[in-house]
């Protein structure tokens, strides 16, 4: 096809499911492209010289050589391209943000849409794993240096990924029952279906990676303790798993929720389907969800298909400072989410058993720029009202779980407990000791743990092949 | 990782004890922790204290009572079958330290949890003084063990089937508070939570120091999600983390019991459930 053809292809849309129906189902929102608008899509890229766009892309994706094979038609050998330097393509097609990485660099952006990569990435990763058609590896030059990677989140399964395929032994440690870390207990069903997640830990494990769940490092055996035990190196990827509250009256009330609760209720221990499974949940009918990140949203729009009448998202900024992506505050509206912006909580209200009824709000307004550069919310006096729920989620962030640090000394930390670490190579205070992820950088995204895994892959093999 | 079950023994109408092979957690764990367990792919995780380790051996023993469909499921597994996930050991152990007398207070199966405690305490030099009570007779569970390591033993019972007729809390005041003959340094107490307020009522009046044990609704156990928290001295704990013991002097219980009974309604839906079907022949 002409190039002048090409560059008249709109972007093409991906279907999704209606959000009237949606809203009251766990079904995955998006349905996928096909072959066809697969095909039209990356007919779209022009196949830059200098592609800016794998300068976006922490994981440095071939994302033109990977199109380029879209556009032939050649799916699964599109999907091989990606996972020469990306494990989990089918979960970075869905939940990386996109349009502040790649897509955002992409030239076609300039005059029109850029590329929808992230949809392209999606479409060859499930074509591939669709057809029963993933291959492995052959791992030649085993090293006989054994590694243990300390949680199975995104930058754990990336080092885990990129380490064994250089011939290293390599042993991961789960506390939870389940591997994927915040992809399996945090991010919904209906963003992330928990079957992709398994079959891309499944990958790993076809390629070698050991993955011993229910194991609690600084509990069952500390880094020391693995040490000794003969490992050469240890990777810490034990993410942002402390969760944050406001310290406001009322926050232990029944029905007020941190949103990881919230969420390892529904998505780990799958409550939605209570009682098919046996981890109940609250379903309430009218839900405050605290906050304006990604992870409020997951909380409302989980909420809603619980079977909220009303779910009211409570964020003391505007629109503009929400950190959520644009996408998923559009779909969380879509579904009848109603939110409640320049609006902060100040106290829980209760009754006599001890459930939450109420939550009373002050309105905020924006006043001068704080250390993060935004606007700072001051409260508007006398602007005091009460909202009549029967369920909260707090999601306003998370922080470092101690249980690694407080158990390895030598290992240092910053004043908010997260692991001091080169944010480029990830060696920590302690030798042979990497840190990457949510744990270094507080909570972040999934492809910046991923990022963070990939290099200190890289200097792990260095240090290995050193000793 | 899953754990086999090696030994069952029924220790009263609603209480038994397993013994399981988890050679890495027997190994780590100390007095006052405890394990979360999963019984199948459907099935809740639920938090145990552990009663009792052989290092040597491998094996970790946990006794339950049969609350709900979990604790009746797993009364319902036999030695060679296995738990799907066990995990641990989780939560701060105990501070011990010789500090003079100490009474060891175990309610119902809260006599499980406090035996570990009792042996620590006595193998720390302490003059280890156990209160062990139930409703009736039936339902004391470890007297012979907690005897093996304590100076003296009183069992109480509710109705006076055996032993002392009344309270823990009531013998404890009565037989040591009350009467001063002995210096209480410190008071172990476990079990129900309105006996372990009891208790801590009891102690406060005579400003003995009193440590509990808190058994709260966890989900994953590793400081994640916070359901377990619980207000004490008016800051909120994690007691999957920064417990499960506590000055029970502080402890509020009242929120305590409010928390605990967040999902009565579900827990009964889902313990009906099972019994129905256990009775038509069906699985759950």
């Amino acid at each position: 096809m002409e190039m002048k053809e090409r560059l008249k292809i709109p972007r093409q849309p991906m279907p999704e499911q209606d959000p009237q129906v949606r809203k009251r189902n766990f079904d995955e929102v998006p349905l996928g492209y096909t072959p066809e608008t697969a095909k039209a899509e990356a007919l779209r890229c022009i196949q830059c010289k200098k592609p800016e766009c794998v300068e976006g892309c922490p994981v440095e994706v071939d994302i033109p050589g990977f199109i380029a094979l879209v556009a032939e038609g050649k799916f699964i050998e599109a999907a091989r391209k990606i996972k020469q330097t990306n494990a989990l393509p089918a979960v970075c097609g869905r939940v990386c943000p996109q349009e502040v990485q790649c897509e955002v660099r992409c030239v076609r952006g300039k005059k029109a849409e850029p590329v929808a990569i992230g949809r392209l990435e999606r479409f060859v990763a499930d074509y591939e794993r669709a057809a029963g058609e993933v291959s492995i590896p052959k791992i030649e030059n085993k090293t006989g240096k054994k590694i243990a990677v300390v949680g199975s989140g995104p930058s754990g399964l990336t080092v885990a990924g990129d380490l064994v395929q250089m011939g290293h032994d390599v042993t991961i440690f789960e506390a939870l029952h389940a591997a994927g870390g915040v992809l399996v207990y945090g991010i919904p069903e209906f963003r992330l279906p928990k079957a992709i997640v398994a079959a891309e830990v499944d990958y790993l494990k076809k390629l070698g990676v050991k993955i011993e769940t229910s194991n609690v490092i600084g509990k069952v055996a500390t880094v020391d303790e693995l040490f000794a035990e003969g490992y050469d190196a240890v990777f810490l990827g034990t993410g942002a798993g402390l969760p944050s509250f406001m310290n406001i009256p009322g926050e232990n009330l029944n029905g007020v929720y941190s949103a990881n609760e919230y969420l390892t209720r529904s998505n780990l221990m799958k409550a939605y389907r209570f009682p098919e499974y046996d981890t109940p949940i609250v379903r309430g009918k009218n839900v405050a969800v605290i906050g304006g990140g990604n992870v409020a949203m997951d909380s409302a729009r989980t909420a809603m298909r619980l079977g909220a009448d009303h779910v009211y998202l409570v964020y003391r900024r505007s629109r503009q400072e929400m950190p959520a992506r644009i996408e998923e505050i559009h779909h969380a509206e879509e579904e009848g989410i109603e939110l409640h912006l320049l609006t902060n909580p100040i106290r829980y209200l209760g009754n006599d058993k001890g459930w939450v009824t109420g939550i009373e709000c002050l309105q905020m307004e924006l006043g001068e720029p704080d250390d993060s550069g935004r606007r700072r919310p001051v409260p508007i006096k006398g602007s005091e009202f009460i909202k009549d729920v029967d369920t909260v989620v707090v999601a306003i962030g998370a922080g470092s779980n101690p249980l690694v640090q407080s158990t390895t000394p030598g290992l240092d930390t910053n004043k908010w407990n997260y692991i001091v670490a080169d944010e480029e190579t990830g060696p920590t205070s302690r030798e042979g000791v990497f840190a990457g992820g949510d744990i270094v950088t507080g909570a972040a995204t999934v492809i910046l743990a991923m990022g963070a895994g990939r290099k200190a892959a890289r200097a792990i093999h260095k240090y290995v092949m050193s000793k | 990782m899953s754990a086999k079950i090696l030994e069952k023994q029924q220790l009263s109408e609603n209480v038994f004890k397993l013994v399981l092979d988890a050679p890495k957690i027997a190994k780590k764990r100390k007095a006052g922790q405890f394990v979360v367990l999963r019984i199948h792919e459907e099935g809740e995780r639920i938090p145990l204290t552990i009663a009792d380790a052989d290092p040597a051996k491998g094996t970790l023993t946990i006794i339950f009572q049969v609350v709900g469909k979990s604790t009746a499921h797993l009364s319902e597994l036999k030695a060679g079958d296995s738990l799907l996930d066990l995990v641990g050991p989780m939560g701060q152990p105990t501070h011990v330290e010789k500090i003079g007398t100490v009474v060891c207070v175990g309610g119902g199966v809260g006599v499980a949890p406090v035996y570990p405690i009792t042996q620590a305490m006595k193998n720390a030099g302490n003059y280890v003084i156990s209160i062990i009570g139930a409703r009736c007779k039936d339902l004391i569970i470890m007297e012979d063990e907690m005897k093996a390591v304590s100076d003296e033993i009183i069992v109480t019972t509710d109705d006076g089937t055996y032993g002392y007729h009344g309270f823990v809390s009531q013998a404890l005041e009565e037989k040591y508070l009350m009467t001063g003959d002995k210096k209480i340094d410190m008071v172990v107490a476990i079990g129900p939570v309105p006996m372990m307020r009891a208790l801590c009522d009891v102690t406060k009046k005579y400003n003995v120091h009193t440590v509990v044990s808190l058994n709260s609704i966890m989900v994953d156990a590793t400081g994640m999600c916070g359901a377990c928290r619980v207000t004490v001295g008016g800051k909120t704990r994690f007691v999957c983390v920064d417990g499960p013991e506590f000055d029970g002097h502080q402890v509020d219980f009242k929120e305590l019991i409010d928390r605990q009974r967040i999902y009565l309604d579900q827990e009964k839906q889902c313990y009906d459930h099972y019994c129905t079907c256990r009775q038509q022949g069906k699985g759950a």
